[in-house]
C-alpha cells in the first residue's frame, strides 16, 4: 500500500477517535475511499484502533458492501430479489452486453463492477439497481443502454437522475428517481402530523405516563415480530445502566419490504419526534438510527433533519427547552447484511463488529448496545408514536382487530397492478387486499416476505394481523404463471447468502434444503423427498439461535403446507430400467469424464 | 430348502473390509451353515446365480463399473449392507472430491512429484472403465438397507450382524462395536 | 430471596444456583446435556445448538440458558435427540470428515457423539466442500477440512491465552476460522501451549508431531460414549 493510501486510512482512523466501536464508519469510509479494505488497510486500522488485524477482517468480510478487492470507481448492484427477477432478465444481459462483463467482473478500464445485491426495497419499481449509492428504477434494456452510456461520459452516478420522483425524493438532498408509491393513506402513519406537537405534549407528562400511553395504546412492533412497545420500554426503563439508548431499525432487508424507505423519504420527522418520545420515555440520551446501506442516499436527508430539529430545540441538551431532558440522534450506516435487521446483530454492527446476533438472555433491554440498556424498535413503530400522543392511546386502539391494533404499512409488489405501500387497518382480508392492489388471478401470495409464508387462495380470507398473516409489511403476489417453488428455492438461496453462519441449523440446513429442492425442480424429486424437507425443515426452525434462522425453513415448509400438490407432482417415482435413486444422474457423473477421455460409457450410453 | 445366498463385493475400497470378513475366523463356518456364498471375492464366483438374501458392499462408487455393480447388487439382493466408511462416505478414495477430476488425474500421472511417466499418457484404454466426477458414497447411487461403519468394521460387527440378520433375531450393536476407524 | 432454584429435568427434580446455566445445573446432578461448542474452562457461545432443550415447550441452548425456579426442562426424549442427530449429522457432511485418517480419532468430541447417538450414516448428503489448510506454524496447523466453527479457540485464545490469535471471517456459508495474520498461522502469536488449541473437540486445530499418540482401544472414547463420566455421577 502506498504511503498516501496508508495516510489515508490513518487520516480515517482519527476522524472517528480511532473508535474500535466505530469501526463500522471507518471501514465505509476506507471502502470509499480506496475501493477496498485491502489485507494492508485492514492492518493499518488495527495498527490505529489499537485492535487485531482479525477483529477488523472479521467486520469487513461479513458485509456484502465491503471487500478486500479493488472495485470498479462505479459498482453497479442489481438487485436479486424474487420481484426483480421476475421482471429482471432482460436487464441482466443490457448490463452484460454494455458493459462487456459478466456479473461479478469488473471492466479492465477498472471502471465498472456488476454485480448482484439481495434485495434494495425498490419493489414496487422493480427491475431496479444501485448505482454507488444512486437508485435507479424501472430498468428496461433501452434504460440500461442510456445510463451506460452517461456513465462513460460522467461516471457520476448522480448525473443519472434526469427527472426525480414524487415527494421529497425531488429533494436536494435526497435528489432521487425513485417513487414513492403511496396507494393509500391511513388515519395514523400518514394522518395529519404536527411537528413537535406530540413532543410537547409527552414532554408535559412523566416518563411513566407516556410508556402507560403506548401501553393502553397496545402498540406492538411494526417488524414483524409485535412485541409490545410499551413493555420493551418499560423493561428498558427499569434496567440498571449509566446510559441508556434508543435504537432505530431503518435496516429494512425482509424482500418485498419498502416502508421505511417511504417513511424515511416522507415522514422523516415524524420517525425522530417518535425516536425522542421514546428517548424520553425510557431516558436515553442518544438515539441511533441504523440505517441499511442500499438506502445510504438517503442518509444526507435524514441528517438534515436531525440537524434542523436540533437547531429548532427539538433535540439536543434540553429538548423542547426543557430541563434535564437531553437526547440527539446520529445516524450510523451498515454495509450490506440482511441479518442486522435482527435486533442483536444490529446493536452488533453498531458496535462496530460483526452482525452476528448476541446470545440472549441478556435481553437488549437489560444489555443492548455496549452493554447498556437500549430499546429497539422499527421505523413504523416510531412514527406509530407521536400519532399516539397526539390523538390518546383510545383513538389508537379502536383502529385494528383485537390483538393488533392501529393501521399497519402493506408494500405491495409482485403480479398486480398498483404495486405500492398502502396504509390500512389491522384485520383486512387478504382478499380484500388483493383487490385493492389490482390482483384478480393471485396464484400465491407471499404474506410477510421469505421468513413469513406462502399463502394459497384457500386462505385468501385470511386476516393481515400478528395472530393471522403476520407481516412486517411485505405483500408478494404471484400471478398464475409462476412456480412457487422455484420461488422458495430462490427464498431459500436468500438466506444461504444473508445467514451470519453462527449456528449449524440455519448455516448447514438452509444448504441442503436448497440442495434438495433444487434436485426437485431440475426432476429428480423422489416421494420421500417431502418428509426429508420437511422433518429437516422443523430441524432448522426449532434448533435455530435467532429470528432469522428460525423463520429460515419458511419458504420450504410453507409451500410444503399450501402447494403440496406442486410437490408432489414432481416428486413421482422414478421409471427406469435403473435402480438408481433419484438424487443420481449417471449422465451427468461421467460427463467429465467422457470429455476427458474422449470416449463413451458403453455401460451407460442413455 | 436351500440355505439362503449371500454375495459380497468390493468397489472403490482396499479390501479391508473384506480381510474383516475373513477375520471371524473359524466363525466363518457358523455363518456357513446358515448361508451359501455366491458372487464374491472370497470364492470368487464371477456372476450371480440366482437371487441373494445378502449383499455386502465394500467400497464407494468411483468409476462406472462400481456403479455397474452396485446396480446389480441392488437388482439380485434383497437386503444391501454397507460395509465400512468407503462405501458410507467415500473414504481415502473420496479424498479427489474437492478437486476436479481433470486435475486429479493430471497430478496422478503427469505433474505428481513421484511421477516417472516420459511418455506423459494418462491410461485411456477401451477397456479401461471411465471415472466419476467424484466419489459417491453408495447410499446417493441405490437404495441400502443397513451401514456398517468403520475402517474398516470389525470382525464382530460383521458377524453379529449376519447371525442377527439370518437368524432373524433383534442386532443390538455394543458401543465399542460401532467406530468410524 | 434464596439462591437456590429448582428445576425439573425430564420429569426428575434437579437443584441448581441462580446464575447456573441449565447445562451447569444439569451436570452438577449428573445429568449429561450433549453438547459440542460448550467448554467448562470457556465462556458460553451458543452455536452449534447440539445442547438444545426444551424449557417449558421452548426449544433454549442448555449452554446459555439461565436457570430460573419452576422451569420444566425436557432433555433425553426422542424429539430432541433426533434434533441433536440430524446437527450432528449436519456437521459430518458440511465439512470433510476423514475419521479413518484422522489423528483425534478416538478422541474426537463430535465422533464421540455421533457414537453415542448410534448413527451410522448421516441422511443428509455429502458436501464434500474445498477448505485449506495451514500448515505454516512450526508446531500447530489448522485443517479447516475438519472445523466446526464451535468457536472454543476463539474464545480460549482470548479468555485464556490472553492472545486474539482466532476470530470468525466470512458470513453464512462462508463462515470461517480466521487468524490474526494476512495468510500464515507462522505469523501469529500462537503458541503450542495455548488452550486454544488444546480445547478444540476435533481434528482442526492440532500439535504437529504427535500423531497417533494412544492405541486404539486406549483412546478416550473407545469404550464409553462421551458423557458417561457426568452421568457417572448422578446419585
Amino acid at each position: 500500500m502506498s504511503n498516501t493510501n496508508k495516510s489515508t486510512v490513518k487520516q480515517i482512523c482519527v476522524r472517528h477517535g480511532k473508535d474500535r466501536t466505530r469501526m463500522m464508519d471507518i471501514v465505509r469510509d476506507v471502502q470509499s475511499a480506496l475501493g477496498c479494505v485491502s489485507s494492508e488497510a485492514m492492518d493499518a486500522i488495527a495498527q490505529a484502533c489499537g485492535t487485531h488485524r482479525v477483529e477488523v477482517e472479521s467486520v469487513v468480510s461479513f458485509y456484502s458492501f465491503l471487500g478486500t478487492k479493488p472495485k470498479g470507481k462505479v459498482v453497479i448492484r442489481l438487485c436479486h430479489g424474487v420481484i426483480d427477477r421476475m421482471h429482471g432478465s432482460e436487464t441482466v444481459a443490457a448490463f452484460e452486453k454494455e458493459l462487456g462483463i459478466r456479473m461479478g467482473e469488473t471492466t479492465p478500464d477498472g471502471l465498472f463492477s456488476l454485480e448482484w445485491t439481495a434485495c434494495i426495497g425498490m419493489c414496487d419499481q422493480a427491475p431496479a439497481a444501485l448505482i454507488n449509492d444512486q437508485a435507479v428504477t424501472y430498468l428496461s434494456t433501452d434504460k440500461v443502454k442510456r445510463i451506460v452510456e452517461m456513465l462513460r461520459a460522467d461516471p457520476d452516478p448522480k448525473r443519472l437522475v434526469r427527472t426525480y420522483g414524487d415527494g421529497n425524493n425531488a429533494h436536494e438532498l435526497v435528489h432521487s428517481m425513485v417513487h414513492n408509491n403511496i396507494r393509500r393513506r391511513g388515519a395514523v402513519i400518514f394522518g395529519a402530523y404536527e411537528r413537535g406537537s406530540a413532543l410537547r405534549k409527552a414532554l408535559a407528562m412523566t416518563p411513566q405516563e407516556v410508556i402507560r400511553a403506548v401501553k393502553t395504546a397496545s402498540l406492538r412492533g411494526r417488524g414483524g415480530a409485535g412485541f409490545p412497545t410499551g413493555m420493551k420500554w418499560d423493561f428498558t426503563r427499569a434496567a440498571q445502566g449509566e446510559q441508556r439508548y434508543v435504537l432505530c431499525n431503518a435496516d429494512e432487508g425482509e424482500p418485498g419490504t419498502f416502508k421505511d424507505r417511504v417513511l424515511l423519504t416522507e415522514c422523516a420527522e415524524q420517525l425522530i419526534e417518535g425516536m425522542t418520545i421514546a428517548g424520553y420515555a425510557i431516558g436515553a440520551a442518544e438515539g441511533i438510527l441504523y440505517l441499511r446501506a442500499e438506502y445510504a442516499y438517503l442518509k444526507a436527508f435524514v441528517e438534515a433533519v436531525v440537524a434542523q430539529r436540533r437547531k429548532d430545540g427539538l433535540l439536543g441538551a434540553s429538548v423542547c427547552g426543557k430541563a434535564g431532558v437531553i437526547f440527539d440522534i446520529r445516524v450510523q450506516m451498515g454495509a450490506g447484511a440482511y441479518v442486522c435487521g435482527e435486533e442483536t446483530a444490529l446493536i452488533s454492527s453498531c458496535e462496530g463488529l460483526r452482525g452476528d446476533p448476541k446470545t440472549r438472555p441478556p435481553f437488549p433491554a437489560s444489555k443492548g448496545y455496549l452493554g447498556c440498556p437500549t430499546a429497539v424498535n422499527n421505523v413504523e413503530t416510531f412514527c406509530c408514536v407521536p400519532p399516539i400522543l397526539e390523538h390518546g392511546p383510545g383513538w389508537f386502539a379502536q383502529m385494528g382487530s383485537s390483538g393488533s391494533k392501529g393501521t399497519k404499512l402493506l408494500t405491495v409488489s409482485g403480479d398486480c397492478s398498483m404495486p405500492g405501500v398502502y396504509e390500512v387497518d389491522f384485520g383486512i382480508t387478504l382478499r380484500d387486499v388483493l383487490k385493492m392492489v389490482g390482483s384478480e388471478n393471485a396464484k400465491a401470495v407471499q404474506v410477510g416476505g421469505p421468513s413469513g409464508q406462502m399463502v394459497g387462495p384457500e386462505k385468501f380470507d385470511r386476516k393481515v394481523c400478528y395472530d393471522h398473516l403476520a407481516t412486517g409489511g411485505s405483500v408478494m403476489v404471484f400471478g398464475p404463471e409462476r412456480d412457487v417453488l422455484a420461488i422458495a428455492a430462490q427464498f431459500l438461496e436468500f438466506f444461504m447468502d444473508e445467514g451470519c453462519g453462527y449456528c449449524t441449523p440455519c448455516r448447514v440446513g438452509n444448504v441442503l434444503l436448497k440442495e434438495r429442492l433444487d434436485r426437485i425442480l431440475a426432476g429428480q424429486g423422489a416421494p420421500t423427498d417431502m418428509a426429508y424437507l420437511q422433518e429437516l425443515g422443523e430441524v432448522v426452525k426449532m434448533g435455530s439461535r435467532c429470528g432469522l434462522g428460525q423463520t429460515s425453513p419458511n419458504p420450504v415448509l410453507t409451500t410444503l403446507a399450501s402447494f403440496r400438490g406442486e410437490y408432489e407432482r414432481r416428486c413421482q417415482p422414478a421409471h427406469s430400467r435403473h435402480v438408481f435413486l433419484p438424487g443420481f444422474d449417471i449422465r451427468k457423473a461421467l460427463a467429465d469424464s467422457e470429455s476427458i477421455a474422449g470416449r463413451h460409457s458403453v455401460v451407460y450410453s442413455e | 430348502m436351500s440355505k439362503p445366498k449371500i454375495a459380497t463385493a468390493s468397489l472403490a475400497g482396499c479390501f479391508g473390509c473384506h480381510m474383516s470378513i475373513l477375520d471371524i475366523d473359524e466363525r466363518i463356518l457358523q455363518v456357513a451353515e446358515l448361508v451359501q456364498f455366491d458372487k464374491s471375492p472370497v470364492d470368487d464366483i464371477k456372476k450371480f446365480t440366482g437371487r441373494c438374501l445378502v449383499g455386502l458392499v465394500e467400497g464407494g462408487c468411483a468409476t462406472e463399473e462400481n456403479v455397474h455393480v452396485l446396480e446389480e447388487f441392488r437388482k439380485h439382493c434383497d437386503i444391501l449392507i454397507l460395509l465400512g466408511d468407503c462405501a458410507t462416505m467415500g473414504g481415502i478414495p473420496a479424498m479427489r472430491n474437492m478437486v476436479p477430476l481433470k486435475e486429479c488425474l493430471e497430478e496422478a500421472y503427469l505433474n505428481g512429484p513421484t511421477v516417472y511417466n516420459p511418455g506423459r499418457v494418462i491410461p485411456n484404454d477401451p477397456e479401461l472403465p471411465l471415472n466419476l466426477d467424484r466419489v459417491y458414497p453408495c447410499h446417493e447411487v441405490v437404495k441400502i438397507d443397513y451401514v456398517l461403519p468403520g475402517c474398516p468394521p470389525s470382525a464382530d460387527t460383521i458377524f453379529q450382524t449376519l447371525v442377527a440378520l439370518l437368524t432373524g433375531k433383534p442386532l443390538d450393536l455394543p458401543y465399542e462395536l460401532i467406530k468410524y476407524d | 430471596m434464596s439462591d437456590t432454584v429448582t428445576v425439573t429435568i425430564d420429569g426428575a427434580q434437579v437443584k441448581g444456583r441462580a446464575g447456573q446455566t441449565i447445562l451447569q445445573a444439569a451436570e452438577a446432578a449428573g445429568i449429561y446435556i450433549p453438547r459440542l461448542c460448550a467448554h467448562n474452562e470457556l465462556s458460553a457461545h451458543g452455536s452449534c445448538r447440539v445442547c438444545t432443550v426444551l424449557v417449558n415447550g421452548r426449544p433454549q441452548a442448555a449452554c446459555t440458558q439461565p436457570v430460573a425456579d419452576g422451569m420444566i426442562i425436557e432433555n433425553n426424549t426422542e424429539k430432541l435427540t433426533n434434533m441433536r442427530k440430524a446437527i450432528v449429522e449436519m456437521l459430518f457432511v458440511e465439512g470433510n470428515h476423514f475419521c479413518m485418517s484422522c489423528e483425534k480419532s478416538g478422541n474426537c468430541e463430535l465422533q464421540a457423539l455421533a457414537y453415542r447417538f448410534g448413527i451410522a450414516a448421516p441422511r443428509y448428503p455429502y458436501l464434500f466442500p474445498k477448505r485449506d489448510i495451514d500448515f505454516s506454524h512450526p508446531d500447530i496447523y489448522i485443517d479447516r477440512n475438519r472445523c466446526v466453527l464451535c468457536g472454543r479457540c476463539v474464545r480460549a485464545s482470548r479468555e485464556t491465552d490472553k492472545k486474539v490469535v482466532f476470530e470468525f471471517t466470512g458470513r453464512g456459508a462462508h463462515r470461517r476460522l480466521g487468524i490474526d495474520a494476512a495468510a500464515d498461522l507462522a505469523d501469529t502469536d500462537a503458541a503450542v501451549a495455548d488452550k486454544s488449541v488444546e480445547v478444540c473437540p476435533v481434528g482442526a486445530l492440532m500439535r504437529k508431531r504427535v500423531g497417533y499418540a494412544v492405541p486404539v482401544g486406549q483412546r478416550k472414547y473407545d469404550h464409553k460414549p462421551i458423557g458417561s463420566d457426568i452421568e457417572a455421577k448422578r446419585a
